[in-house]
């Protein structure tokens, strides 16, 4: 049964070369089909694998299925080979079970688009690198699979490519993370000057034994791979691609946010948590980025117009708990919340994709409003995944996963009040952005007159919509606190592959933490439903002129960072290249040519033919010669 | 023998398709497909039978013969791992070049042929000959027909670039007839005997400061074709100039002569005084690196910016080969850059040929080669533009591809000699994604608003593209063979550029 573990990446990427090859002939239809039934096959296979890892785990822990060597060059010899434990499983289970859905809602929701064929394949291709990603055995696997992941984003988010804008946001997505890629290149390569192997058992193994605790090469290891990780995962510094890149089709945005590509950083962290826990500052810094960007994400969402920017700078806030529980060393309640937010988001993303197409391409939610009665499904996706996100105590997924991550983050050895305290911050503000979206969206009068909705959503979209609501509200049962209840099936089934979060500080309860999580989401949600329901004067006169204003504009234009990066690289290099685009260097060699050519006129200008002026320059020279010898 | 086969069968290819052009255009094309064929077949043989039966030492196949015994001069032939790798490269670019020059050439179709053919075997030769009399009559005859291809057949400023490329090379050149001379009469200096025979000229005792001059006119004809900042202007205008198989064999090859002389000559034969001139190259390598890249971003030309981006790929080629030469002996370093280095000349060969093939055929349909004035090509020739996407990707060394696990060697290699240069040409990686893009975007994507119409990839171009693609991918998930067929070249060339190092450390 393990032995079919290769087919998981293999059989998407061999439907997305066939796609890219022959799609065209295959026709529309056999194409939806072609590209949604290989991840479903993809899925089936995680699916079976996970039921034998639960009943006949491997020994040892993990499965390893060598492919081939790669290649070996003076003892480097890294192989394609998959390495399957609890962490591997619970990711390719998720990444690969989510990716079907978007895949079904897709082959009707992108039914009437240019180019199905093309999508299908990208989309194919997507899953087939992050699948790969997270099996790879060693990091040169995984690096493939990272920059596969971002290769597909950027042709994604590119992919309607008649319009210029989604040509600049896919080629910003792809230019940004590959700047992060740098990092994470050259940690890679100091990993094997240093350790000899990217394998990565090995390579962790390795580390323990010749590193220490805090070691200067761990921590820079450390920081270049947080470099990429940052990256791929939209976190602060490099947070700015991942708003842009709701230009592309929305079952993409799903992909992206949920399943692929921005928790790709989370897993690779995870992964490599042995290097981590040698690496304080490091691992320090890892919280610091989850903690900056998801305070200053949950901002940037609450001043959004965009119904797709303001989802997008909620996955950049919500994986930013993830890196906050990362940099604590709460392992597995990363993981958590990396599951809960898959389902949830995709969720909320494929919503607002029924939404945008009712309405005629409509983004902006100051057009909408009052949409809950003609669009039910939409609106009690929005309710179910919304509370997720936001965490509605009890009976959501969200609140379970992101409760434990904030308790943590106090709890923990590396954990301090201020993290917590932003952390809870953060949680006050998923409740107001999200519950502005769904009132604004959903309740109060149609502000503007849209023409009828002509097309309501089939079966292909309606499925992925209620097994994904489902999800988003039961997921979080799988792991419960101490205290009500303490179910660990979840970190339990990942304690081998990550280990088992102590929490050392004593002090404040869980319950303590989640209950006032509690208050503050019910605060929040009636604040905001002040604001915007019962007193809309109120909202504007907080954005009005001054202060507000100001804090708004700064806020929605993600902190200034873009201008910040448009001032400071894009514009140093576009400015270089432009005005030397004919090569400086090449004015040196046009020198040389220009005086030589310019001595050869001065030297032709003496050969004039007048007897007299030869004579006089044989004498003038008999002269000097005689003159010299003289001398 | 068969050495010289390769040669006389392309000679003789280029002799046919002049005489046979008064039966009609295609006459020439298809007897120097033949030709170059019948090469790679041989080549292909040669090549089997090595992984068959592994030679003993270095070399797989040699024939020496006296030519002027009076002076020293043989002709030597010779074919090691590395040869045998880089003259495989020249005859697969070689048939590309026939497929690609089909319609491209409607005029002197026997004479063009007749120059691509002494070209090819040209390149041949400086890639086999071990004497280095021989050697240098080889790297001069390749300067003549690539010459005359640009002069003639290419595009507007043909005139200023086919002269500009002369000039470099031939005086390059020059000083390493000067260098090979010198190099013959401190050998004689030495040991009485007057040789232009490599394997005894690479123990020749020379004082240090004649060792550095002698390497440095070596260096100097190498760096220029390689090219290296700030020496490569000439290649930009060249390839831009050049009709489409001019292209393809200046990247494919002709660039890779410069790579190949410093490592079959300026580590071997100036071990030390290589030594001393690798920091300064590595440095010139790195701003290569990212000094073509931002050029080749700045293009609007499609042709100047893929020539641009050789320069950026060569620099990662200099980087190796001048961190292997200061890598601590007996380390991998040395071997992982080498190997790297090696791999990232072929793959450069056919990512960067693939490319000017690319914007050939978009010249030959639109008559442009500016991409302002396409965009939107998707849309009316997806298969073109999938393969445009494909050897860009290549170009940006995305994993998967050949070019990545080259690149990623060669910074593997170059790391524990200078963690700063690694960092400068792991920057040169990013630059190269925004031409890479660039180019899809201007060219490819965005809205057709020149309303172009035009045919989609044929089959014969298609049959020129294809195994290119094969080649890259087969690479980039397999590139065990190459490695292999490389390792005792890399693994002598390794020793006998630690040689100083190693004297050192004894003292």
């Amino acid at each position: 049964m393990y032995g079919w573990l290769w087919l998981e990446p293999v059989i998407p990427f061999a439907t997305s070369a066939a796609l890219l090859i022959a799609g065209r002939r295959m026709g529309r239809r056999a194409a939806g089909w072609i590209g949604t039934g290989a991840i479903a096959a993809s899925t089936i296979i995680a699916a079976l694998l996970t039921w034998q890892f639960i009943v006949h785990p491997p020994s040892g822990g993990a499965y390893t299925q060598v492919l081939w060597q790669w290649f070996a060059v003076a003892g480097f010899h890294p192989r394609i080979s998959l390495y399957l434990d609890s962490l591997a499983v619970v990711m390719t289970l998720v990444v690969s079970f989510v990716s079907f859905l978007i895949h079904l809602y897709s082959a009707e929701f992108m039914a009437e688009s240019e180019g199905y064929e093309r999508f299908f394949a990208y989309m194919n291709l997507f899953v087939a690198s992050m699948l790969t990603l997270v099996l790879a055995s060693n990091l040169l696997l995984l690096f493939l699979g990272w920059e596969g992941v971002g290769l597909c984003s950027y042709l994604l988010i590119g992919f309607w490519y008649d319009d210029e804008v989604n040509g600049l946001a896919g080629r910003k997505a792809f230019i940004v993370t590959r700047a992060g890629d740098v990092a994470m290149t050259l940690g890679l390569v100091l990993l094997v000057t240093r350790l000899g192997t990217l394998d990565i058992q090995e390579l962790m193994h390795r580390v323990t034994l010749q590193w220490h605790y805090g070691a200067m090469v761990a921590e820079v290891a450390g920081f270049l791979l947080l470099g990429g990780a940052v990256g791929k995962s939209a976190q602060f510094p490099l947070q700015t691609w991942l708003p842009d890149a709701m230009a592309g089709p929305t079952p993409t945005s799903a992909l992206i946010h949920a399943a692929t590509m921005v928790t790709a950083g989370v897993y690779l962290i995870a992964r490599l948590h042995v290097l981590y826990a040698l690496a304080p500052m490091a691992q320090l810094a890892v919280a610091l980025a989850g903690f900056i960007t998801l305070v200053i994400a949950g901002f940037s969402a609450l001043t959004q117009h965009d119904i797709k920017r303001i989802l997008a700078y909620s996955t950049i806030s919500q994986i930013g708990y993830m890196f906050l529980a990362l940099g604590v060393g709460a392992w597995s309640a990363a993981i958590f919340h990396l599951v809960t937010h898959a389902f949830f988001k995709a969720l909320l993303f494929l919503a607002s994709g029924v939404v945008i197409q009712a309405l005629h391409e409509e983004h902006d939610i100051f057009k909408m409003g009052g949409l809950r009665k003609r669009l039910p499904l939409a609106f009690w996706c929005f309710i179910f995944a919304g509370s997720s996100l936001a965490g509605l105590p009890l009976i959501t997924a969200g609140f379970y996963s992101k409760g434990v991550i904030m308790w943590s983050a106090h709890s923990s050895a590396q954990g301090a009040w201020w993290l917590w305290a932003g952390a809870m911050a953060g949680a006050f503000m998923t409740a107001l952005y999200t519950f502005r979206l769904i009132f604004v969206v959903f309740y109060g009068e149609p502000r503007q007159a849209h023409p009828p909705i002509t097309r309501y959503p089939g079966p292909a979209i309606n499925w992925p919509l209620g097994v994904l609501g489902f999800l988003s509200m039961l997921a979080g049962f799988i792991d419960l606190p101490a205290a009500m209840g303490g179910r660990e099936a979840l970190s339990g089934f990942l304690t081998p592959a990550l280990p088992r979060f102590l929490a050392l500080r004593p002090g404040m309860g869980e319950i303590s933490s989640e209950l006032l999580a509690s208050i503050l989401f019910f605060a929040g949600v009636y604040l905001i439903y002040l604001f915007q329901l019962q007193k809309p004067g109120w909202s504007a006169q907080l954005a009005g002129p001054g202060l507000g204003d100001t804090a708004h504009r700064f806020w929605f234009a993600d902190w200034g960072m873009d201008w910040l990066y448009e001032k400071t690289l894009v514009h140093p290099v576009a400015w270089f290249a432009r005005v030397n685009k004919a090569d400086g260097v090449d004015r040196i060699y046009d020198g040389i040519a220009w005086l030589s050519e310019y001595f050869h006129r001065g030297l032709s200008r003496t050969e004039n033919g007048r007897l007299r002026w030869y004579a006089g320059w044989v004498t003038a020279g008999a002269i000097v010669l005689v003159a010299l010898a003289k001398w | 023998m068969i050495l010289v086969w390769l040669l006389i069968v392309l000679g003789a290819a280029g002799g046919l398709a002049v005489l046979s052009e008064r039966w009609g255009g295609d006459w020439p094309r298809w007897v120097t497909l033949i030709g170059i064929t019948v090469d790679f077949v041989i080549g292909l043989a040669i090549w089997i039978g090595s992984e068959i039966h592994p030679p003993q030492g270095q070399w797989l196949v040699s024939l020496d013969v006296n030519w002027i015994p009076s002076l020293g001069i043989h002709f030597h032939l010779a074919l090691d791992g590395l040869s045998l790798l880089l003259i495989m490269l020249t005859f697969a670019l070689g048939m590309v070049a026939v497929l690609a020059s089909w319609h491209d050439i409607t005029e002197g179709i026997g004479f063009f042929h007749l120059n691509l053919c002494w070209l090819l075997a040209a390149i041949t030769g400086v890639f086999l000959a071990l004497d280095l009399f021989l050697f240098y009559f080889a790297w001069e005859l390749m300067l003549v027909p690539m010459f005359l291809m640009i002069l003639i057949w290419g595009h507007e400023r043909r005139r200023y670039a086919a002269i500009k490329f002369f000039l470099f090379t031939q005086i390059s050149g020059l000083l390493m007839l000067i260098s090979i001379l010198a190099l013959y009469f401190f050998h004689h200096a030495a040991t009485g005997v007057y040789t232009f025979e490599y394997a005894q000229l690479l123990n020749t005792p020379l004082p240090a400061g004649a060792a550095v001059l002698i390497m440095l006119g070596f260096f100097a004809a190498f760096m220029v074709k390689l090219p290296v900042f700030p020496f490569h202007t000439w290649l930009p205008d060249a390839h831009t100039e050049a009709s489409t198989a001019g292209s393809l064999v200046l990247a494919g090859l002709m660039l890779k002569t410069g790579a190949y002389g410093m490592l079959r000559f300026v580590l071997p034969l100036f071990p030390s005084a290589a030594h001393e001139l690798a920091p300064y190259a590595m440095v010139l390598a790195a701003i290569g690196i990212v000094y073509g890249g931002v050029l080749a971003y700045a293009q609007s030309d499609i042709k100047r910016l893929v020539a641009y981006t050789s320069v950026s790929h060569m620099g990662f080629v200099l980087l190796g080969i001048f961190a292997a030469a200061l890598a601590p002996p007996g380390s991998s370093a040395a071997r992982w850059a080498l190997e790297g280095v090696i791999l990232e000349m072929l793959c450069h060969g056919f990512s960067t040929g693939a490319l000017f093939l690319i914007a050939g055929f978009l010249q030959e349909r639109l008559h442009t080669r500016e991409m302002r004035s396409m965009n939107g090509l998707w849309a009316v020739m997806p298969r073109l533009s999938g393969a445009g996407l494909f050897f860009a990707l290549a170009a940006i060394g995305l994993p998967g591809l050949g070019n990545f696990v080259a690149e990623f060697l060669i910074l593997m290699g170059t790391f524990p000699v200078s963690a700063g240069l690694t960092i400068v040409a792991a920057i040169g990686v990013l630059v190269s994604t925004f031409y890479g893009v660039a180019m899809v975007q201007h060219a490819f994507h965005g809205p057709n608003r020149h309303n172009w119409q035009a045919p989609d990839l044929g089959k014969r171009e298609a049959l020129a593209l294809v195994p290119m693609m094969a080649v890259l991918l087969w690479l980039g998930w397999y590139p065990q063979p190459v490695f292999n067929t490389a390792a005792a070249s890399v693994e002598i060339i390794a020793n006998q550029a630690a040689r100083p190092v190693a004297v050192e450390a004894r003292r």
